[in-house]
C-alpha cells in the first residue's frame, strides 16, 4: 500500500488520509458520520442501500461514499441540501414496507434505521394505506431468526456468509420489492461464526433466539471485555441488565477479531451469572471450619504458605488474569513451585476469509500470559505433583474427580474459588471474582496484552485473586506493600514492567513473541 | 425482401435486406449473398486499422446509449497480457423493442461475422453472445449458424486459415430484463445473480471474469461487416440530418400503426414519414396521440414533437426524448395514457433487481399509486407525490432501471396531466376494479 496521502474537505473540515481511502472512511477521520446501511468496514461494499450518497463539488451526480475513493482537493458535502434530500428519499423508501414494530423489536434502541430516521427522516409517511409486504418469520439456524418484514436488503448477511465465513448459504431471493433474504433449503445457518450476521444486521431482521425479548437495548449496560473462551482473545462487549449478563457481542479490533466473534464464545456467558458463588472466606483448621473476615483468611494463607514443608503446586483455570497468576506465583515464590494452567482442548474453527482468526484449539484465554509468568500447560504433571505437595493452590480450576482426589491428598489446599468444591478438603476457601467482575489483562496467542473491565459487581466479599495473593504476600515479610489497584498489580509484574492498564488502551498492545499484528 | 412487409422505398435495407429470406440463414446462403468477405478482409488488418475504419464510420451503439463504437473499442488496453472478451448483448428485453430478434433469426451469420471482426479489433478470442431467454426461435437459429460457421472454419481455432482463434459462445438468458444491463449481463454469464455492478471499474478495465471486456449490441455488431467492406466514409455518408448520427437504424414499430414491424431507415428520416409512410399511419378515423420512440425507458413524445422530429440521436434529443434502442411504441387517440404508464411502471417494478433501495421500493410504490388512480381512488396530491418519487429515483442508483421507470411517469404527467386528473376527479370512470 502506498503511504501517499490525499487532502480533501468534508463538510468544511480538512482531512488528510492515505490515497485510495473511500469518502466514508475519510469522513470518519474528519469526525463526520456518513449515514449508511450496506457498507461495513469488514465486508466488500456493494453500494446498494444508496444512503451514503454525498455531494462532491463540480460532480454532476451524488456519489456513493462507500465505494468512491477520494481525490486530492475534492470538496465533499455530506450535509448539503441535495445529500440530505437524497437520504430523506432513501429513508422514506426503506420505511414504506417496514412494519414499524419497534415496540416489540429486539433491535429498537440500537437500530440504525431508527437512528437515521430520527435524525433525518420525514415526520409523516406519504405511503398511505397500502398493504405492506409480508413474509413470515423464518428459522435460519440454531440461534438465528429472520424477520423478513423488517429487512432492508442491505445484504450484509449475504456478503458475510459469502466472503467472510465462505459458506455461501444465504442469497437475495426474488426481485423488486418482493425480494427477501433466502437460505439454501438444504442448509441451516449453523456455521461456527454465523452468529455475526445478527450483529451485522443494521435493523431487527436477523435476531438471536437466545437474546430474543430478553432486554431492551436502552436498559443494557455495556462493558469492554475480552472473550475468555480461547487463546484468540477476541474483543467483546459484555451487555448486562441489572447486573445480569444477557449477551456477549464482538467489539471491533482490526488486529485481533475485526468485527467478529465465534458462536462458541458468544454462547458461553451463563457461568457469569451463577447463583451458587462463594461469597465469604472460609477457613478450616484446628479451631474448626468457619466463615471468617478477610484479615483472618489472609493470615491463614500467609501462614500456610510460610509453613509449607515441601513442594508447592499451583493449579489454575484458564480464565485467570495475568495479575492473579502473577501474584499467586509471587506469593508462593513461583521459582520453586510447580504451576500449570488447565487448557481444555477443542476443535479449531477458522472463520474463512479473515487471516489469523479462529476459535482456537486451546480453550483458555490467558495461556500465553500464564506462560510468560512461568506457568506451563503441563496439567497432568502438576496434578500428579499436587498429590504429594505441601501446599496446593487451586485458582478457580475445574477438576475431574480423579484430579480432585489427587489434590485432596496434599497436606494443605488453598482454594481460590468462585464455587466451593468439597472434594478438595481445602483449608481455606477464598472467594474470588470472575473476569467479568474484575479488571485485568489477558495475553493472547500473538502476545497481545488486552484489558478487560468489570461488567458486574462481585458477590459478597469476593476479591480478585491477585488481591488476596498480594495481601497475603505482604504479610509474609516486613516492608512489603500490596498493590492497591489492578493496574498497579499489572505494572509490578516483571514481563509487563512499566506498562499500565491505561497504556494498553482498548485494543491492547503486543508485549511478547512474534506478534503477527504488531 | 423485408419481413413481414416488402421493403418500402424510403427504407435503406443494409441489415434488413435479407429479412424474410430463409436461404440467408445458412452458411452457404450467406456466403452467396456476400457474407464473410468482410471477415476475410479484417483478418488481414491490424486491430488499430479495424478500429480506425469503425471510428471513421461514425457508428454509434445501437443498444440505447449511442456511444461511439470505435471509441469504445479503443478503450481496450493493449499488450496487457490478459485475456480480452467481447460480449454481444442480445438480451433484447426493452418493451417495444424487437429489432435484434430479426437479425438473430434471419441473418445470424451477419452477427457472427460482426462478432468476429469486433473480437479481432479488441484482441479478444472469445465472444459471448447473451441471448434473451424468451428468444427460443432466434436462439435455435443462431446456434445452428454458429455450428455451421465452426464447421466451415470461418471461426474456431484457425479462423479462415488465418491462424487466429475466434470463438463464439452462446449464453441463453433466463428471462430477466435487468440482464440486458451490460454489467448485469456479465454477472449472469459468470453464473451470478444478474445484478448490475458499480462503475467504475468500467468493462474495458474489468468486465467479464474481471478481464478487459467490450460489450456491443447485436445491431451494432451486425453493422460492422458492411462498414469494413465499403469503408467508414461510405457509412458516415449515410445520414439525412446530423453528421453525428450516421448509417442506418433498425426501428421496430409497434402499437397503433397500420403496418407494425421492423424498418431500417437512414439516420435522420423524419419521424412523421416513418410513422405515416412506412408504417401506414393510424387506423382509419384515428389520430396520433403519443409516441415512445426508443424503448419504454425514454420520455413520451406528443404529435407536435413527432412532426418536428428527425429520427436520429440528435433529432429526437432535440424534441426532449431519446432514440434509445429504436423500439418505437405508437399510440393513437384511443389510448389510455394513465393505464399505459401504469403498465410500464409495473414492468419496471417487476424487473427491478432489488439491489438499490430507490429502485426496489420506488418502482413498486409508483405502480401502486398509478393503480390507485386508475381505480378512481387517487388524490390530486398523488401527482406531486409521483413526481417527487420520480426525482428520488432518478440519478441515484447503480443502473438506470429506476430512472427508466421514472421517465415515462414524469413525461406522462407533464404532457397528459388532464387524463390523470380525469381519473382523480371522477370525470372518467375507473379503468381498474376497486379493491
Amino acid at each position: 500500500m502506498t503511504t501517499e496521502s490525499v487532502s480533501v474537505t468534508i463538510d468544511g473540515l480538512s482531512v488528510s488520509v492515505p490515497k485510495g481511502t473511500s469518502i466514508i472512511e475519510a469522513a470518519k477521520h474528519a469526525g463526520v458520520l456518513v449515514p449508511h446501511y450496506c457498507y461495513h468496514p469488514s465486508l466488500p461494499s456493494p453500494a446498494v442501500c444508496r444512503m451514503c450518497l454525498v455531494e462532491i463539488e463540480k460532480f454532476p451526480k451524488l456519489v456513493p461514499a462507500c465505494v468512491t475513493p477520494i481525490v486530492e482537493g475534492q470538496v465533499i458535502h455530506v450535509h448539503s441540501p441535495a445529500a440530505i434530500k437524497a437520504r430523506e428519499g432513501v429513508l422514506e423508501f426503506l420505511l414504506i414496507n417496514h412494519p414499524l414494530d419497534c415496540p416489540v423489536c429486539d433491535q429498537a434502541g440500537e437500530c440504525e434505521l431508527q437512528d437515521f430516521v430520527f435524525q433525518e427522516g420525514q415526520a409523516a409517511s406519504r405511503y398511505g394505506d397500502y398493504p405492506k409486504r409480508y413474509n413470515p418469520v423464518e428459522d435460519f439456524g440454531p440461534d438465528i431468526l429472520y424477520v423478513a418484514n423488517r429487512c432492508i436488503l442491505c445484504t450484509r448477511c449475504v456478503r458475510f456468509m459469502d466472503h467472510v465465513a465462505e459458506e455461501p448459504v444465504l442469497n437475495v431471493s426474488e426481485r423488486g420489492d418482493r425480494a427477501y433474504i433466502g437460505i439454501d433449503p438444504s442448509a441451516t445457518l449453523d456455521h461456527e461464526w454465523a452468529g455475526n450476521v445478527v450483529d451485522l444486521c443494521p435493523v431487527g431482521s436477523l435476531v438471536s433466539k437466545d437474546f430474543l425479548h430478553k432486554a431492551r437495548a436502552w436498559d443494557l449496560d455495556k462493558h469492554a471485555s475480552i472473550c475468555p473462551g480461547c487463546t484468540q482473545g477476541c474483543n467483546i462487549t459484555v451487555d448486562t441488565r441489572d447486573d445480569v449478563v444477557v449477551r456477549l457481542r464482538p467489539r471491533a479490533n482490526l488486529e485481533v477479531n475485526r468485527h467478529f466473534i465465534c458462536d462458541t464464545g458468544r454462547r458461553d456467558y451463563r457461568w457469569m451469572n451463577r447463583g451458587d458463588r462463594v461469597d465469604a472466606p472460609v477457613v478450616a483448621d484446628a479451631a474448626g471450619r468457619r466463615t471468617v473476615a478477610w484479615p483472618a483468611a489472609l493470615t491463614h494463607v500467609a501462614e500456610t504458605v510460610a509453613n509449607a514443608s515441601g513442594s508447592v503446586v499451583v493449579l489454575s483455570g484458564g480464565r485467570a488474569s495475568v495479575e492473579s497468576i502473577g501474584w499467586v506465583l509471587r506469593l508462593v515464590d513461583g521459582a520453586n513451585a510447580t504451576a500449570a494452567m488447565h487448557v481444555p482442548l477443542g476443535e479449531e474453527r477458522a472463520i474463512g476469509a479473515v487471516p489469523n482468526l479462529a476459535l482456537r484449539r486451546e480453550r483458555a484465554a490467558n495461556l500465553a500470559g500464564a506462560e510468560m509468568l512461568g506457568m506451563t500447560a503441563d496439567w497432568a504433571t502438576a496434578v500428579h505433583a499436587a498429590s504429594s505437595a505441601a501446599v496446593v493452590i487451586v485458582l478457580d480450576a475445574e477438576l475431574t474427580d480423579d484430579e480432585a482426589a489427587a489434590v485432596a491428598r496434599a497436606k494443605s489446599v488453598l482454594h481460590f474459588a468462585t464455587v466451593a468444591d468439597p472434594r478438595l478438603g481445602a483449608s481455606a476457601i477464598l472467594p474470588i471474582t470472575t473476569m467479568v467482575e474484575e479488571q485485568g489483562v489477558y495475553v493472547n496467542r500473538d502476545g497481545r496484552a488486552q484489558r478487560f473491565l468489570p461488567a458486574k459487581p462481585a458477590p459478597g466479599m469476593a476479591w480478585p485473586a491477585w488481591r488476596i495473593a498480594a495481601e497475603a504476600w505482604a504479610l509474609g515479610a516486613e516492608g512489603r506493600e500490596a498493590p492497591g489497584t489492578a493496574s498497579a498489580a499489572f505494572t509490578a509484574l516483571e514481563p509487563f514492567a512499566g506498562l499500565t492498564h491505561r497504556d494498553l488502551g482498548f485494543t491492547g498492545r503486543v508485549v511478547a513473541g512474534a506478534g503477527v499484528s504488531a | 425482401m423485408g419481413y413481414p412487409h416488402p421493403i418500402h422505398p424510403k427504407e435503406t435495407p443494409l441489415l434488413s435486406e435479407y429479412f424474410g429470406d430463409v436461404a440467408a440463414r445458412s452458411y452457404d446462403g450467406w456466403v452467396a449473398r456476400g457474407g464473410y468477405v468482410a471477415l476475410k478482409q479484417a483478418l488481414a488488418m491490424t486491430p488499430e486499422a479495424i478500429v480506425d475504419v469503425v471510428k471513421a464510420s461514425g457508428l454509434r451503439g445501437r443498444g440505447g446509449a449511442g456511444f461511439p463504437t470505435g471509441l469504445k473499442w479503443s478503450f481496450m488496453p493493449k499488450d496487457d497480457g490478459k485475456p480480452h472478451y467481447l460480449c454481444c448483448n442480445a438480451d433484447e428485453s426493452e418493451p417495444g423493442t424487437f429489432k435484434d430478434r430479426e437479425i438473430l433469426r434471419w441473418t445470424p451469420h451477419a452477427l457472427i461475422e460482426g462478432c468476429a471482426i469486433a473480437a479481432l479489433a479488441i484482441r479478444a478470442e472469445t465472444t459471448y453472445v447473451f441471448i434473451r431467454g424468451e428468444y427460443t426461435e432466434p436462439c435455435t437459429i443462431f446456434e445452428a449458424a454458429v455450428r455451421e460457421a465452426y464447421a466451415a472454419g470461418v471461426i474456431g481455432e484457425n479462423a479462415m486459415g488465418s491462424g487466429k482463434r475466434i470463438d463464439v459462445v452462446v449464453h441463453r438468458g433466463a428471462g430477466a430484463y435487468i440482464c440486458g444491463e451490460e454489467t448485469a449481463l456479465m454477472n449472469a454469464i459468470e453464473g451470478k445473480r444478474g445484478n448490475p455492478r458499480i462503475k467504475p471499474p468500467f468493462p474495458a478495465v474489468s468486465g467479464l471474469f474481471g478481464q478487459p471486456t467490450t460489450i456491443n449490441n447485436v445491431e451494432t455488431l451486425a453493422a460492422v461487416p458492411p462498414i469494413i467492406v465499403k469503408g467508414g466514409a461510405w457509412y458516415a455518408g449515410l445520414s439525412l440530418s446530423s453528421p453525428k448520427s450516421t448509417g442506418t437504424k433498425l426501428i421496430s414499430v409497434c402499437g397503433h400503426v397500420q403496418r407494425p414491424g421492423t424498418y431500417e431507415i437512414t439516420m435522420g428520416l423524419p419521424m412523421q414519414e416513418l410513422i405515416f409512410d412506412l408504417c401506414g399511419g393510424m387506423r382509419p378515423g384515428r389520430t396520433l396521440k403519443a409516441v415512445i420512440p426508443g424503448g419504454s425507458s425514454v420520455p413520451i413524445m406528443t404529435p407536435e414533437e413527432v412532426a418536428a422530429c428527425a429520427t436520429d440521436y440528435e433529432g429526437i434529443a432535440a424534441q426532449g426524448s431519446l432514440l434509445g434502442s429504436g423500439g418505437m411504441i405508437v399510440m393513437d387517440d384511443t389510448t389510455d395514457m394513465v393505464y399505459q404508464i401504469m403498465r410500464l411502471a409495473r414492468f419496471y417494478a417487476h424487473e427491478s433487481c432489488a439491489q438499490c433501495t430507490n429502485c426496489r421500493e420506488g418502482t413498486a410504490w409508483t405502480t401502486r399509486i398509478l393503480e390507485r388512480i386508475l381505480r378512481g381512488q387517487g388524490k390530486m396530491a398523488d401527482l406531486d407525490l409521483l413526481l417527487s418519487l420520480a426525482d428520488n429515483m432518478t440519478g441515484k442508483t447503480i443502473c438506470v432501471l429506476s430512472d427508466s421507470c421514472a421517465t415515462p411517469v414524469v413525461s406522462g404527467i407533464a404532457k397528459f396531466r388532464g387524463e390523470f386528473e380525469a381519473y382523480i376527479t371522477g370525470a372518467r370512470a375507473p379503468a381498474m376494479a376497486e379493491v
